[in-house]
């Protein structure tokens, strides 16, 4: 499956963190590779979606999203720091 | 403004379809009249909304093809034989349809006459639309920044926008050139074959001007013309890409 960016997910991104993210900025907590979400590997259809590291293909971050509701599981980020 | 300063969520609202227009034979674009648009900038999505009698929903991301500047929203759709919502967009909508949508979205891969350039826009197929919005925001604006599109497609035919295009290139500014991948009509003088090294060092500036670049296509034409760009000198910093594919758009 052809993997897209962060670009793509930019609406689901402000359901779960209530702001415009692609611009943010994640820090990968496996090889420390910093990246605007905009630049992250996304995969649309998994099981849910994941966004990877574009460095080291560390899954950073999983939705899954049912009705209104998106659990996000932000597992391999270090930290990320919003849009300022 | 005191509305700007509330926490924006992004609701979803049904804009209705004032006109569709074919563009090729695989894509139409849709003019769309939501009833509150904020504005938006160049480059940025929405996210459409179709619900099936049964209550199961799909939803997509769309690049806004027309400029902040135009009178109406417009989206530009390719119909992909296996997509689930695209034919419907493209097939199935009519004049009056009301369409769900929320947006604007995103702020990354956006771009503003304020940004500067020279400007370097890089599209592979559909991946056109976001970077026609630039041009017409920088012609709507009457910006006099330099900027150079090369675009990529299978054949003449696939062309989106071309006569639009070639119009937007009678101003001496900017520069727009087509590569032919698959089929090129005889006498054909534009480019042929898919983007790389060769194609990149006659289009680009070269990096000491620091044009700004926009790339949005296919993955594997992001990641080519991204790299070669990088190898060739340019500040990665300067380029933005988008990478779209058949499950997405």
């Amino acid at each position: 499956m052809d993997a897209l960016d962060g670009n793509a997910i930019a609406g689901l991104l402000f359901d779960v963190f209530g702001a415009e993210m692609t611009t943010a900025t994640g820090v990968c907590g496996s090889c420390g590779a910093s990246a605007v979400f905009a630049e992250l590997t996304v995969y649309p259809r998994a099981p849910g979606t994941v966004a990877r590291c574009r460095s080291c293909e560390t899954v950073l971050m999983v939705f899954v999203a049912r009705s209104e509701i998106v659990c996000a599981d932000l597992r391999g980020l270090a930290r990320f720091e919003p849009v300022s | 403004m005191a509305r700007a300063a509330l926490p924006r969520r992004l609701s979803w609202q049904l804009a209705r379809v004032v006109e569709l227009v074919d563009e090729t034979s695989r894509t139409q674009s849709i003019v769309l009249e939501p009833p509150e648009w904020p504005g938006h900038r160049a480059g940025q999505h929405v996210d459409v909304r179709l619900t099936a009698e049964d209550g199961y929903q799909a939803e997509r991301s769309y690049s806004i093809a027309s400029a902040p500047e135009d009178d109406h929203l417009v989206l530009t759709v390719e119909r992909l034989d296996d997509g689930e919502v695209s034919p419907y967009l493209a097939g199935e909508l009519r004049p009056g349809d009301e369409l769900e949508l929320r947006g604007p979205i995103g702020g990354y891969f956006v771009w503003e006459a304020q940004l500067g350039g020279p400007l370097l826009l890089l599209a592979g197929g559909s991946g056109i639309v976001p970077l026609r919005a630039m041009l017409r925001h920088r012609a709507a604006t009457g910006s006099t920044i330099a900027a150079r599109l090369l675009y990529s497609s299978k054949s003449l035919a696939d062309v989106i926008y071309r006569n639009e295009l070639e119009s937007l290139a009678a101003d001496d500014e900017v520069d727009v050139r087509f590569t032919l991948t698959r089929e090129q009509p005889e006498g054909w003088r534009g480019y042929r074959g898919r983007i790389d090294e060769e194609l990149l060092r006659d289009i680009a500036w070269p990096p000491e001007e620091r044009p700004l670049v926009y790339i949005c296509g296919p993955t594997a034409f992001v990641e080519v013309a991204a790299s070669v760009l990088v190898q060739l000198g340019h500040d990665a910093g300067r380029i933005k890409t988008e990478r779209f594919g058949p499950t997405g758009r």
